[in-house]
């Protein structure tokens, strides 16, 4: 008489391994939470964390993808999509600056390359103090009064190269309200 | 005596050219001399290049003076703008521009859906009613759904986005497709660069494309919906989350709209930074959590759109409209415009243009008089040498096309498109060659990568473009770029690929000098 094989127990759910501190940790879990209930929840849940993080790490991608039922393909699949979604730490202030006809229109190739310059960034990189990362952005919606940049989530106008580096000097000053 | 109300515009576009900053100095200024002012922020009038504009109401009208810059404040004060007997005593600021309504940008427009843009406070339900707001809900309630529907088809109305597809066809398709739940969904992802009539009016009058909402969901017998707004604008953001809160609170929307029994509730989605989610099936798969990729077409969305139930679907500026519609009648509307392009479509000058700005007018007028009676001629004061209508995959239009009336088919013929109005002004600085290369550019970054012509087809052509520039074999170059347009023209599903031609191609048929190597050296010369 042989005794019965010991049962394995197989965890349908594990824990997947992660780097994220435990605060980053308290944020993600919060977001899926808060959020997972809402139709189509995937995007309220990146937008959220992206906002109290400042990106969407690596290893928040498996969590979100067990809260929603979803693989990780398809979580990784959608925060990779959709351009405003940072997947690596940014600088403390994030510089959009448009590339779009109207403001191509008013010289925002000119300023473009005088931003790439000045800051000695490439879109999407950081400055070396970490205070500004540089991303494009495809219209602001405020093409009348181009070249338009945003920083942070403030909308400028009339960009020329001189009104950029003062506006860049006030956000290494720390100035919040431009 | 009553406070002096005084109004500086909270629009993002004011904004970003220190409305704020304006603003603070007026509130500081009138503290210091005493004077008891009410500041309202309204939305924009559209005359961007006055910003910040600001108004005094004086005599049951508003007097406009701009742009003013925040360190022009007091000298405005010293002028005794603030009061009435104080403006007689010296002589006009130099920045007073009069009554507003007689500037004539302004009053040369045919403002319909804008009417209230720029006049009312945009947080109050109150101020939206005594300025004739829910008065088409209030029609809406006393009609049967069909009857809303009739309305809408009979105004003439299409969709603003882009697509010009009849909104009342739309609605009826909604209305007698059977399913559990319908949703009413509002395509707020306005990345065509030149356009930012959504903005201006989710930022300035977002009531009205909450009524707007509500009548289609009566219209269609849906209760939910969603307004999917790109996040590039985040001061609509606010506008809209203030609205809904109010419109909830005042009974505008939740299960009991004015007592009435009916139901509809609304949420508003952040998009993230994907043009393409602009397109109707792509903004579907973004809300209900996917990337944003182009569906197969059909099913249509009025049929299986929103997590495959029935879904009205349409741009800001179509669900804006239809109050009017309601409250006057589909007549009223439809007596607007020309041809099959009924009503009036909100114009957005920009680019290199002085009087840059919003312009709603009827249907008909001619692309040249919106460049010059409306816009004055380029900003740089140079010859308007292309302009680009109907955003990113517009046709870049020579000066000889100018004559091009305002009209859905009139620039379907030239092969150009009205797409959500925007008109885009370069002047003869412009490198053509540069801008089809932007368009090949711009197609291959926001691609969805669905169709293969689009996702690799574009990253092509900016090579193929870089080849003919250089003069490398330039004529096999130049057909094999035709050959391409066409592939891209006809192996799409959707608009970027499909469209990204137009650009690319009106920009070599009118300005072939430009691609030509020699050319161009003497040119840079």
């Amino acid at each position: 008489m042989t005794s019965p094989m010991p049962r394995r127990v197989i965890p349908l759910k594990a824990e997947p391994p992660s780097s994220l501190s435990s605060a980053d940790r308290k944020a993600i879990d919060g977001a899926c939470r808060r959020l997972k209930s809402l139709p189509g929840a995937l995007l309220p849940i990146l937008h959220a964390v992206q906002e109290e993080l400042g990106f969407v790490p690596k290893d928040a991608v498996p969590l979100i993808a067990r809260e929603l039922n979803l693989s990780i393909a398809e979580v990784h699949g959608v925060v990779s999509f959709y351009h405003y979604f940072r997947q690596q730490r940014g600088g403390r202030h994030v510089v959009h600056l448009c590339r779009a006809e109207a403001c191509q229109a008013l010289g925002a190739v000119a300023l473009e390359a005088h931003a790439k310059r000045s800051l000695s960034i490439d879109y999407h990189g950081t400055t070396a103090d970490g205070a500004i990362s540089l991303e494009p952005v495809y219209c602001l919606g405020n093409c009348a009064l181009g070249p338009s940049m945003m920083i942070d989530e403030e909308l400028q106008g009339r960009v020329s190269a001189q009104r950029f580096d003062a506006l860049m000097a006030q956000v290494r000053a720390g100035v919040t309200k431009l | 005596m009553t406070a002096v109300r005084i109004f500086v515009p909270i629009d993002a576009a004011a904004r970003s050219v220190g409305a704020d900053e304006t603003a603070a100095a007026i509130a500081a200024e009138a503290q210091r001399r005493k004077i008891d002012i009410e500041l309202v922020r309204n939305g924009s009038r559209g005359l961007l290049w006055l910003e910040p504009l600001v108004e005094v109401e004086s005599a049951g009208r508003r007097l406009a003076y701009g742009p003013v810059a925040g360190h022009e404040v007091a000298s405005l004060f010293d002028a005794g703008f603030a009061s009435e007997a104080g403006r007689r005593g010296v002589k006009p600021h130099p920045k007073a521009h009069g009554p507003t309504e007689e500037i004539p940008y302004l009053k040369r427009q045919q403002r319909l859906t804008f009417a209230r843009v720029g006049i009312t406070d945009p947080k109050s339900v109150s101020d939206y009613l005594a300025h004739g707001g829910y008065r088409g809900l209030a029609a809406a309630l006393a009609l049967k759904p069909a009857d809303i529907v009739a309305s809408v088809t009979a105004s003439g109305l299409r969709g603003r986005g882009g697509a010009a597809f009849p909104a009342g066809i739309k609605w009826q398709t909604v209305l007698k497709a059977p399913g559990a739940q319908k949703y009413i969904v509002c395509n707020a992802d306005e990345g065509d660069s030149g356009t930012f009539s959504d903005r201006m009016l989710m930022e300035g009058d977002p009531f009205v494309l909450i009524e707007g909402m509500t009548i289609a969901a009566l219209a269609t017998g849906a209760t939910r919906g969603y307004i999917y707004l790109r996040w590039e604008y985040p001061d609509a953001k606010r506008a809209l989350e203030a609205a809904i809160a109010a419109a909830y609170a005042a009974d505008y929307l939740g299960e009991n709209i004015q007592g009435s029994g009916a139901r509809f509730d609304l949420e508003l989605r952040m998009g993230a930074g994907a043009y393409i989610c602009g397109e109707e099936t792509s903004l579907l798969e973004s809300l209900e959590g996917k990337r944003g990729q182009v569906r197969f077409k059909p099913p249509l969305p009025a049929i299986a759109g929103l997590f495959g139930m029935p879904t009205v679907i349409n741009n800001v500026i179509t669900f804006a409209s239809v109050p009017i519609i309601l409250e006057r009648g589909g007549p009223y509307y439809q007596n607007f415009g020309s041809g099959r392009s009924r009503g009036t479509l909100p114009l957005q000058l920009a680019g290199n243009i002085q009087h840059g700005g919003l312009v709603e007018i009827a249907f008909g007028v001619t692309l040249r008089d919106v460049l010059y009676d409306y816009g004055g001629g380029s900003l740089s004061g140079r010859p308007i040498r292309a302009v680009q209508v109907g955003g990113p995959l517009g046709a870049y239009l020579p000066a000889s096309q100018f004559d091009t009336p305002i009209d859905y088919e009139a620039f379907a013929e030239i092969k150009g498109m009205l797409g959500h109005g925007g008109i885009v002004v370069f002047d003869d600085s412009v490198d053509m060659a540069a801008q089809a290369r932007y368009a090949m550019e711009f197609c291959a970054i926001e691609s969805c990568g669905k169709c293969t012509p689009c996702r690799i087809g574009s990253t092509r052509g900016v090579e193929v473009i870089d080849r003919l520039v250089a003069g490398e074999n330039a004529p096999k170059q130049e057909t094999l770029l035709r050959d391409l347009c066409e592939t891209l023209t006809l192996g799409s599903l959707c608009a970027l690929g499909g469209l990204t031609a137009y650009p690319v191609l009106s920009a070599l048929n009118y300005f072939p000098e430009d691609f030509v190597k020699s050319k161009r050296a003497s040119a840079s010369a």
